[in-house]
């Protein structure tokens, strides 16, 4: 079997497996898996332009918030209907990349990483000084009846599932599209030296640009679906900590792996929800791992997996 | 009320920021300076310092003096100890890879932060000043018997707060009579020029590597000291100085001690003048947007040589 129809056929079966656990899985797990979803695809957004790029962005929050306040503004105050709340999210998310992404790719390195903390910090100090509208830290709640989409009442714990299971595989999908095509592996040779790609006559800032684009809107595309999903809006999703998760999940799970987002979300989230009953400090836990995967696992755990065995996984 | 005082409130207002601020910006950019690494849990060597200053005035009775001075003395001393033990523990293994180290900060950032949470709990605590009398300020004013002197309503300051700013001025001193008047001094600017022809030179390089980054953290725990009698020690304080140190050193350029300086009063009193006259949130705004543009269009900085 190539390797190609093999990685179709690993992610197709993790994507099938996922549908069979929302018919099995106790309504607790449930709930976690379907929200676990949605991150991984905030993720995977995540992973592409650092996974696979290798720019590492400290100011992804500003595109999630993006996503998830294009699209609950427009419910809040416009009245619009769920579907093209979502449009104006990814569009709001997409535009977000554009600006950030022309004026921060005149930088690079450890400049990069601060001009994106900056603009997400931006971000949030904007979503707490228009607190009238957004109303800051406390958040909104988007109502109940908002939350449909052509008939189907996505506040309802089985198509709450199903629809991140959508977005969930949407997302795998043209991660793994990405990766198999001339484009993904531009790319990664981006990442590995960018000189001598620039030298062999690829356009690096057209490659890059385009990347920011696709990482901001696939995050932008999880902040609004978050939002509609879970029916809360807050300033939190913009604020520095989520900055830091998914460059958390990614590394945690493999950065530069299609699967690791997923893998790396799922067991952060489970290790702060078991850790949280023990005690308040949680966060404890997230400095700890940070710290031992720099350490110990640079390359994280599926990362791990294709070093020492599986050598085909993309 | 008219504009003067407000102005002249400030003023005073700004430079006390700029005095702790230019404390802990000096050491994010000896940091960087030497080292080549951002350090992201800066803030949180700010807050420790804060808190054990806490710890410390708790533990003597009577006069308020004591119990500042030795945690004057102390605070600063164990903060670097902590901060040695993370470089020998994480840094010096990841080899001060830029990017690995930004990431490893921030899960000491974290560390730092909830531990502090785990053990001091979520209050604010304040540390009472060791002296702390009211300093009202005479303005001049044109009357028809010629010039005389009025006080404002308000207007007007603290011993302590002048006493900051001294304290920040001597040790801003001493601080560069340790670069450029000392053995010390010069293997750091030796280390910082170039690390492996220091090294070759026999320049013990990661002890040096050690010493800044202890001293970089111990200035940090000095300017949370300081400023802890005027705000209220908190797990969540490093968070803000973090940012401002930033634009700081970036302003000044990375590793620059005369630009640091210089743009820890420019942003200290623009910071104090600006909050006067409009909300901080908006204050914040504004200066976080400039430094991104200041990196993005002069990333050497507004005074430095060299670029990131």
């Amino acid at each position: 079997m190539s390797e190609i129809r093999k990685s179709w056929g690993l992610h197709i079966g993790v994507v099938s497996l996922l549908l069979a656990l929302n018919f099995i899985l106790p309504d607790y797990h449930h709930g976690n898996l379907a929200r676990v979803m949605v991150l991984a695809c905030y993720a995977m957004g995540y992973n592409i332009l650092f996974g696979y790029t290798g720019l590492l962005s400290l100011g992804h929050a500003l595109f999630f918030a993006a996503g998830m306040y294009g699209m609950s503004l427009t419910v809040q105050h416009l009245g619009w209907s769920a579907g093209p709340a979502i449009i104006v999210g990814l569009a709001s998310g997409l535009a977000m990349s554009l600006i950030v992404g022309i004026l921060s790719l005149r930088t690079a390195g450890v400049a990069f990483m601060i001009v994106t903390l900056m603009f997400a910090q931006a971000g949030y100090l904007a979503a707490l000084y228009f607190g009238e509208y957004t109303r800051g830290d406390e958040g909104f709640v988007i109502q109940k009846a908002a939350r449909q989409i052509g008939g189907i009442d996505l506040s309802d714990p089985m198509n709450r599932y199903l629809a991140a299971l959508v977005l969930f595989a949407v997302c795998l999908f043209i991660t793994l599209r990405v990766v198999q095509t001339g484009f993904g592996r531009v790319l990664v040779a981006i990442r590995e030296n960018e000189e001598r790609t620039r030298m062999l006559g690829y356009d690096v800032h057209r490659h890059k640009l385009l990347a920011i684009l696709l990482s901001g809107t696939m995050s932008a595309a999880a902040g609004a679906s978050y939002g509609l999903l879970f029916g809360y809006a807050g300033a939190t999703f913009a604020s520095v900590q989520y900055s830091i998760f998914p460059l958390l999940w990614v590394l945690l799970g493999g950065a530069g792996t299609v699967l690791g987002p997923f893998v790396g979300t799922l067991f952060m989230f489970y290790l702060i929800d078991l850790s949280s009953d023990i005690s308040t400090a949680y966060m404890l836990i997230a400095g700890l791992t940070l710290v031992l995967l720099t350490l110990f696992a640079p390359q994280g755990l599926v990362g791990e997996l294709r070093r020492r065995t599986l050598r085909w996984l993309p | 009320m008219e504009l003067v005082p407000y102005l002249i409130l400030g003023l005073l207002e700004g430079l006390v920021t700029a005095a702790v601020l230019s404390l802990m910006a000096l050491g994010l950019s000896l940091v960087f300076g030497v080292m080549r690494v951002v350090n992201v849990a800066h803030g949180e060597f700010f807050m420790v310092g804060a808190v054990l200053a806490w710890q410390i005035a708790s533990l003597f009775e009577g006069h308020p003096a004591w119990g500042f001075l030795a945690a004057l003395l102390v605070a600063p001393p164990l903060t670097a100890c902590i901060a040695v033990a993370a470089n020998q523990l994480v840094l010096k293994r990841i080899e001060y890879d830029p990017e690995r180290t930004i990431v490893a900060t921030i899960g000491l950032l974290y560390i730092i932060q909830q531990v502090t949470l785990m053990t001091y709990g979520p209050d604010a605590r304040p540390v009472e000043a060791p002296f702390n009398q009211r300093l009202s300020i005479p303005l001049v004013e044109w009357t028809e018997r010629g010039l005389s002197l009025y006080w404002p309503w308000g207007l007007g300051t603290t011993t302590y707060k002048l006493a900051v700013i001294m304290a920040a001025v001597m040790l801003l001193t001493g601080i560069w009579m340790l670069m450029t008047r000392t053995r010390f001094g010069l293997l750091m600017r030796a280390t910082q020029l170039d690390r492996e022809t220091a090294q070759a030179f026999g320049i013990p390089v990661g002890r040096v590597y050690a010493a800044v980054f202890g001293l970089g953290a111990a200035l940090a725990a000095l300017a949370g000291v300081l400023i802890v009698p005027i705000q209220q020690a908190h797990y969540l304080m490093g968070h803000d100085p973090l940012l401002l140190s930033f634009i700081v050193v970036i302003i000044g350029g990375l590793g620059s001690l005369p630009g640091t300086i210089v743009a820890a009063l420019l942003i200290g009193i623009s910071d104090g003048m600006i909050s006067v006259f409009f909300s901080p949130t908006l204050a914040k705004i504004i200066a976080t947007l400039g430094v991104a543009f200041v990196l993005i269009f002069m990333p050497q900085g507004l005074f430095g040589k060299r670029g990131l």
